[in-house]
């Protein structure tokens, strides 16, 4: 008996061991970051010191972006720079922002996180980096890192969501050529239809492409300070220019227009959405989305580039130039040290953004990024278009609140395609629905 | 659960008889010693955030400013949790009885068989799944398009079998003289008449489902007495051709059945085309008739039923919850049959009574107990379903198919940071389980007494 007692105080003991090296462990790690993050190099000549980068990318991209690091490494040989990655970058950080342990430098996904540290006092202003970032970025570019005058935000990474991939031999079936402008492009897809392919592949399961499509139209036809301005709300959904973007999208969305018919697309996922397009039969002529559909097609089909898929830039509607919707991944400064510094020179520079690029599965912003590095034409192509785009707009919808932007936009632009001739019932939803959701942000 | 675990017994005849005060103390200091870490990790991981969500989903979504009930208002106002507060309803009502039902016809029917084992593994085996990994499989079956989706690629091959068999699976009028449907035909708006030609020009067919014998179309030759006509893929790459003439290099449609209708709409006869189009009538009688390519010419693919769609979302869903749970219910109620006094069942055979009458009366209420705890264990999963929910329905319906604890995690979670409505659905939910809990409670306090 006295045995068994003792067996249970001992694993009482054990329990609350164990409980108490848990809270240690935290602190030690707290510490460790702290140590190596803090450590500063001593001002003038040689950099030197430790810094730490955070960022979303793993596997193949995370080898890539150490590479790049790797780069900056051999420039600067006294400082060590130590990559992690997070899945949820902004959940993280905003951790280690609370606990004063941020890294260095992080990229964060969306511009939305960055405009919320910088308003929290968190990030540290790169306007010492401005000329350098000036010389291959786009002033949209420097206009999306800048938060209340001060730059912020440098974008290592892009992406192109204003892109249409097409299957070749259906358009050299139906004798069409990648259209350049928004008559020519409804003209091929009532073309395509009569040569027995529905024209557009649309995976409206996931709202997001949705988005995207209005998005890429309501730039082109409202223009850029409408969306700008349509973005933060100042102008109601109920807007006429939201109404005629609905209009020209209701167009491509009718129910014999895309694969499947409404119902069928409203379940397609977006990798099917693209599978679905090389099939055999295909079961439509052309997806409409962004520069990461190149991948969906090398890794799922058999589709060879050029003789299989190939890409057009979205077109333009009513003379509206290279414009370009996309995404993309902004470097940030939580630490103001020479290191660092050094470090957001660094990837501003054409030569870092080149060590990723040949890579592959990468667009720089930085127009000064040597096409010719990109492994391959089509990754070209899009880049290009990206990095020398007149108008660049982020992705709208990322930069709205949640509830409205990946929730209410998304249920209801599906809406939208199950009654495509309801714009104004649609419109009235959308802006009820924003109302409430920009109030409550 | 033993009773072992609730009182521990203290070992009083052990040490010598401490005194009384001291005892009083190691009285309840050792089983507090005991019961603390796990009152503990109780109190951190379970009472602290339960107390906690109370209290959050008093304020904002932000946490800012403090706004009484309005949450709890909006539970009852906001249109998805409508839906979510009517498919919850349907949920308790249907699936705790369904799987309830099934479990005990399935325990029942294999104390039958011979193969018992295997069948109860077989039932039991999606027990062994993850629930999501279970929303995926039945996501990926469910699929419309019959080429995606299990179930309907099934229905599909049944009604293969007595479908038709057609030269086209698609196509429609090249211009608007004629009318109809692939399920009508595609008929002649204007009437034409004897010596009288029809052109009859499709278009939207695949180019790999023209037939090979398929050769240039010709314009038909009229024919005295006769009605001539031609059937072709009316489309020139790039669309250069003239819509309704037969342009160069536009392919006869061979093997299309062509009818010929008089004005009241009825067959009078029917032709199929030659490898150039063209089909010809003879010896029509004078009058009005209209030609038509037949329905039996296109072989329209089983298009799918819309599973995932809004209507038929969850029941859907609440089907692949039943197989899953069937599984366990069989298990439960097989064990509380086997423990069933056999020569109750015997004494009420031999006095007469029908196999469905041993059932319903002996059976029956002799397992109540266990069908009780089936039925409020399958309660409670049904009120915390969320998983399957995701799983299951994509985007465009996730809002028909949604339940309260699946609108709790999409407002609070998936980007929205409504927190403080999340919390007041998640107390909401509490409340809802809180009959439950007692039902449970008292019936593991009448097990241990």
């Amino acid at each position: 008996m006295t045995k068994r007692r003792f067996i249970l105080l001992a694993l009482l003991v054990g329990v609350l061991a164990f409980l108490a090296a848990g809270c240690g462990g935290d602190d030690d790690d707290n510490e460790a970051a702290g140590t190596g993050g803090g450590t500063t190099a001593e001002g003038g000549g040689d950099v030197s010191g430790n810094i730490t980068v955070l960022a979303v990318w793993t596997g193949a991209e995370g080898e890539a972006f150490q590479a790049v690091l790797d780069g900056f490494h051999e420039q600067y040989p006294q400082v060590a720079v130590n990559y992690k990655s997070a899945k949820e970058p902004a959940t993280v950080l905003s951790t280690a922002v609370e606990g004063g342990n941020p890294p260095d430098i992080a990229a964060l996904p969306q511009p939305g996180f960055m405009t919320d540290f910088a308003q929290r006092g968190a990030l540290k202003p790169i306007g010492f980096a401005e000329e350098k970032i000036r010389e291959g970025f786009s002033d949209s570019w420097l206009e999306l890192g800048t938060v209340d005058g001060e730059l912020y935000g440098l974008f290592f990474k892009g992406a192109n969501k204003s892109t249409v991939w097409y299957n070749v031999p259906v358009f050299e079936d139906a004798g069409v050529e990648a259209p350049a402008d928004w008559d020519a492009f409804l003209e091929a897809g009532e073309t395509l239809k009569a040569s027995g392919v529905t024209p557009y592949s649309i995976g409206a399961a996931d709202g997001w492409t949705l988005t995207d499509l209005f998005e890429n139209i309501y730039l082109r036809t409202a223009g850029p300070e409408k969306y700008d301005q349509l973005t933060k709300h100042e102008i109601p959904w109920t807007d006429q220019s939201v109404k005629d973007a609905l209009t020209e999208m209701a167009k491509v969305v009718s129910s014999g227009n895309i694969a499947g018919g409404t119902s069928s697309a409203l379940q397609t996922d977006f990798p099917t959405s693209v599978t679905q397009v090389y099939t055999d039969p295909p079961k439509a002529a052309q997806v409409l989305e962004g520069d990461f559909v190149g991948g969906v097609i090398a890794d799922e089909t058999t589709a060879e580039p050029d003789t299989g898929f190939n890409v057009y830039a979205f077109p333009e509607i009513n003379d509206s130039g290279p414009v370009v919707v996309g995404g993309g991944d902004v470097m940030v400064m939580f630490k103001d040290n020479p290191a660092a510094r050094a470090l957001i020179e660094y990837l501003a520079t054409p030569e870092a953004a080149e060590i990723w690029a040949e890579k592959g599965g990468f667009s720089s912003p930085n127009k000064n990024v040597d096409p010719d590095v990109y492994p391959d034409e089509l990754t070209q192509q899009t880049a290009t278009e990206l990095a020398n785009a007149e108008v660049f707009r982020f992705d709208m919808s990322d930069l709205m609140p949640g509830a409205f932007g990946s929730d209410a936009l998304f249920t209801l632009l599906q809406d939208f395609v199950k009654s495509p001739d309801d714009i104004d019932g649609i419109t009235q939803k959308l802006e009820s629905a924003a109302k409430s959701a920009y109030k409550s942000s | 659960m033993s009773s072992t675990g609730v009182r521990v017994e203290f070992p009083a005849g052990e040490a010598p008889p401490p005194p009384p005060k001291a005892s009083l103390l190691r009285r309840s200091l050792l089983p507090l010693s005991f019961l603390g870490p796990a009152l503990l990790l109780l109190g951190v991981w379970v009472i602290y955030p339960m107390v906690a969500t109370m209290y959050r989903s008093l304020f904002n979504d932000r946490g800012t400013e403090f706004v009484w009930f309005d949450n709890y208002e909006l539970i009852f106002t906001e249109e998805r949790l409508q839906t979510a507060l009517k498919n919850n309803a349907l949920w308790v009502l249907i699936v705790p009885a369904a799987v309830t039902a099934v479990g005990l016809i399935f325990a029942v029917l294999t104390e039958r068989i011979v193969w018992s084992t295997a069948f109860k593994i077989s039932v039991f085996m999606p027990l062994a799944i993850s629930l999501f990994a279970v929303g995926v499989i039945w996501r990926i079956m469910y699929q419309q398009d019959p080429d995606r989706g299990a179930v309907n690629a099934g229905i599909a091959a049944i009604k293969g079998e007595f479908g038709s068999e057609g030269v086209l699976s698609q196509a429609s009028p090249s211009t608007d003289d004629l009318e109809g449907s692939i399920a009508q035909g595609f008929e002649q708006k204007q009437a034409v008449q004897p010596g009288d030609e029809a052109l009859l020009g499709l278009t939207a067919i695949r180019v790999p489902e023209i037939p090979e014998d398929a050769v240039q179309a010709v314009q038909p030759e009229p024919l005295q007495g006769g009605i001539t006509g031609v059937v072709w893929r009316d489309f020139t790459p790039g669309g250069r051709g003239t819509e309704g003439e037969v342009d160069r290099g536009e392919l006869g449609i061979p093997g299309a059945t062509v009818e010929l209708r008089d004005s009241s709409g009825d067959t009078v006869d029917d032709a199929k085309t030659e490898p150039d189009g063209t089909f010809a009538f003879e010896d029509v009688e004078d009058g009005e008739y209209r030609v038509a390519v037949a329905s039996t010419t296109f072989a329209a693919p089983f298009k799918g039923v819309n599973w995932l769609g809004e209507d038929l979302i969850t029941p859907s869903i609440m089907f692949a919850f039943i197989w899953v749970n069937a599984g366990f219910a069989m298990v439960i109620t097989a064990a509380g049959l086997a423990s069933i006094p056999r020569d109750t069942l015997e004494a009420a055979r031999t006095d007469g009574a029908s196999e469905w009458q041993v059932f319903r009366r002996i059976t029956i209420p002799l397992l109540a107990p266990v069908l009780t705890v089936v039925f409020v264990t399958q309660i409670i999963g049904v009120l915390k379903l969320f998983d399957l929910i995701l799983s299951i329905a994509p985007g465009s319906t996730q809002d028909d198919a949604a339940t309260l604890a699946f609108v709790q995690w999409q407002v609070s979670f998936s980007g929205q940071n409504r927190f403080g409505l999340g919390s007041a659905i998640a107390t909401f939910i509490l409340i809802l389980f809180i009959p439950f809990l007692i039902v449970n409670i008292r019936r593991f306090r009448a097990d241990t007494t």
